[in-house]
């Protein structure tokens, strides 16, 4: 069967990113660029249900500037066969993505989509549900164990309380948690192949997709800092300070 | 206006976070009706019915929302909402699988994990793990959003007397089931409620000497979370990780003991009122959010701490 997956262009895991000094944007001039960490995850699992022949064919796919091609390509070094890359640099949010990936969804007709469950840039965990909303397809997010059996899908997912588990009708989307699994390196040899995989270009416009922003965001400032305390001796002092300053205990 | 609210329950009791929602939609300002859709979920019914400020419950109780398949419920809500102004529901996972879904099938982009109302259509929300907050104004026709319950407070459980309506909806979407699932049995507060939260990380080393936390909870009355590295070397299950992408705690009192403080578990710790830190590391990035930090051993360090409580 054949298997899309989401791939997202965001700010690194390791840059701490700060607000413009005019608040009107997030400052991102010049830092580094990865794959998302969740959508690394989701490429994984598509690679290694190829690795057990369930899967026979994998589409990486990301919405967003020409640079997000960079993304695509690690999706392919990782083991994706071929890459759709749909650009624009109008901001997207994820309703319109989730419209784009419909599109797409309806030209490929895939068996599972999958997404991360969040970007740690938006931080919004929107997007796969969205998808499952436009395509009428079942969704198993927060996903740790993925288990196709026959036309169906076992998704276990992390709640709350717990682990639950659900089963689904292919085609189904997936999201992806942390725990699904611990994606791999990409070799040389697989990098340097990764750049002859096919990557088509397409645009919002020509899926027939309107991505006009619905929200617009006014502002953008620090979250009030906390401030360093103090280095207590020892416990004794820690549990006087925790009676008697702090009165919490 | 008339508001949405969608509870949160086991089909046995309300859940915290309703309440905690009931309050954003106050600040937003209102009529309140709360939908319950449950299997055999009447007492939860009752119970909403009685939360401070709700002018109407609505009960969609029918097999098909009995495990709160997001497929199934999403369309009721989608069904229902049209005719209010906002819909609301606690950014917990429950509400993070299902309003998504919901808002797509309205054709509105909803606004995630809000922690103020600036006003009708403008509300506040961290991006980037928190170190960007962002204020974001919708335009859509409906808001759909999802509420951190820790930035505001809960309303009463007691003192409304609100109708409860039946609704006649029966969304089975037919592409999914319930499987099964393993819930955390503890007799300790719920990580996110709780007033006094007790963290291990990788410092803890295994599972068994979790226990020293347990017994320190139990002292204080808390719960106890975790880093992801604790959680991924499979010293304690998924359920504990607090953080960017686990839970958000803010208790009065967070402890944390052998975590180093990346910026992903800050993001759901660092709005706790005072937070310790015990790690033999006098360098880790904890101690810059610590209100009282202390170079130690944890091994020594937990046991006297517990035998001093
Ligand atoms: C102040 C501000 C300004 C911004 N300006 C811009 C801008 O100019 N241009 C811009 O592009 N963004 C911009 N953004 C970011 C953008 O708004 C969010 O990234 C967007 O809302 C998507 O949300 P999300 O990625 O958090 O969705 P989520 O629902 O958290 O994403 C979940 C999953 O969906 C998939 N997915 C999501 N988006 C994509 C994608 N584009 N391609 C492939 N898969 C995807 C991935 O698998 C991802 O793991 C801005 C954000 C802010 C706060
Ligand atoms: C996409 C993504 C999402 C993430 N989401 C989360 C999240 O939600 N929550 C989260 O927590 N992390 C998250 N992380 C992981 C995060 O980046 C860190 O890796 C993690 O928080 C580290 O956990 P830790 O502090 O327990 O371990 P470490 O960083 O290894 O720190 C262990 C600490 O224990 C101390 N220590 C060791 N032995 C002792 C001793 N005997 N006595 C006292 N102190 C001792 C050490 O000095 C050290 O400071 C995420 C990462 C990514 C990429």
């Amino acid at each position: 069967m054949k298997v899309l997956v989401a791939v997202k262009r965001v700010v690194d895991y390791n840059v701490k990113v700060r607000p413009k000094a005019d608040g009107t944007d997030v400052d991102t001039a010049n830092v580094k660029m990865s794959i998302n960490p969740f959508c690394e995850i989701a490429v994984e699992e598509a690679v290694r249900l190829k690795e057990k022949g369930v899967v026979s064919e994998i589409v990486a796919v990301s919405m967003g500037p020409k640079q997000s091609q960079e993304q695509i390509r690690t999706a392919l070094a990782l083991g994706a066969d071929r890459g759709i890359l749909v650009e624009t640099d109008a901001e997207l949010q994820p309703l319109a993505v989730a419209k784009c990936l419909k599109a797409i969804v309806d030209k490929e007709e895939p068996q599972m989509v999958i997404l991360g469950k969040q970007s740690i840039d938006g931080d919004n965990n929107q997007t796969g549900q969205m998808l499952g909303a436009l395509t009428g397809m079942g969704q198993g997010t927060f996903a740790s164990e993925v288990v196709v059996e026959g036309d169906a899908v076992k998704v276990t997912r992390e709640i709350d309380g717990g682990l639950q588990t659900v089963e689904l009708k292919l085609p189904a989307i997936v999201t992806t948690d942390l725990r699904l699994n611990e994606p791999r390196y990409a070799s040389l040899p697989n990098i340097m192949k990764a750049k002859k995989k096919p990557l088509d270009t397409t645009t919002p416009d020509e899926l027939g997709v309107d991505i006009t922003p619905r929200t617009k965001t006014l502002k953008v400032e620090p979250p009030a800092e906390r401030q360093a305390g103090v280095k207590v001796a020892d416990v004794a002092e820690l549990v006087e300070k925790l009676k008697n300053e702090a009165k919490v205990i | 206006m008339s508001i949405l609210v969608i509870a949160e329950h086991d089909n046995a009791e309300l859940k915290g976070a309703t309440l905690n929602t009931i309050a954003a939609v106050k600040a937003i300002g209102g009529d309140i009706a709360v939908l319950v859709a449950g299997a055999g979920c009447s007492a939860v019914a009752d119970a909403a019915a009685k939360a401070d400020g709700v002018s109407k419950v609505l009960l969609a109780d029918n097999a098909a929302y009995e495990h709160q398949l997001a497929e199934n419920v999403a369309k009721l809500v989608a069904d229902l909402g049209k005719d209010y102004s906002h819909i609301l529901a606690p950014a917990t996972t429950t509400g993070k699988n299902m309003l998504p879904r919901a808002a797509a099938l309205l054709d509105v982009q909803p606004i995630s994990d809000i922690i103020s109302v600036e006003s009708a259509d403008t509300f506040k929300r961290p991006i980037y793990a928190g170190n960007v907050i962002a204020t974001v104004q919708s335009s859509d026709a409906i808001k759909v959003i999802s509420v951190r319950t820790t930035a505001f407070d809960a309303v009463a459980a007691e003192g409304g007397s609100a109708a409860v309506e039946s609704v006649d909806i029966a969304d089975d979407a037919g592409v999914s089931s319930f499987v099964g699932e393993e819930l955390a049995k503890s007799d300790r507060p719920e990580l996110t409620a709780a007033s006094v939260v007790v963290s291990g990380g990788r410092g803890m080393q295994n599972g068994e000497n979790f226990e020293m936390l347990y017994k320190l909870a139990d002292k204080l009355g808390a719960a106890v979370g975790a880093s992801r590295a604790a959680v991924d070397a499979g010293f304690v299950p998924n359920d504990m990780q607090v953080g960017q992408t686990g839970k958000i705690v803010a208790p009065d009192l967070y402890i944390a003991v052998g975590i180093s403080g990346a910026i992903q578990h800050l993001a759901g710790m660092k709005d706790s009122k005072v937070i310790v830190a015990i790690n033999k590391d006098e360098e880790a990035p904890i101690f810059s959010v610590a209100d009282y930090g202390l170079v130690a051993d944890l091994f020594e360090a937990v046991p006297e701490l517990e035998a001093k409580l």
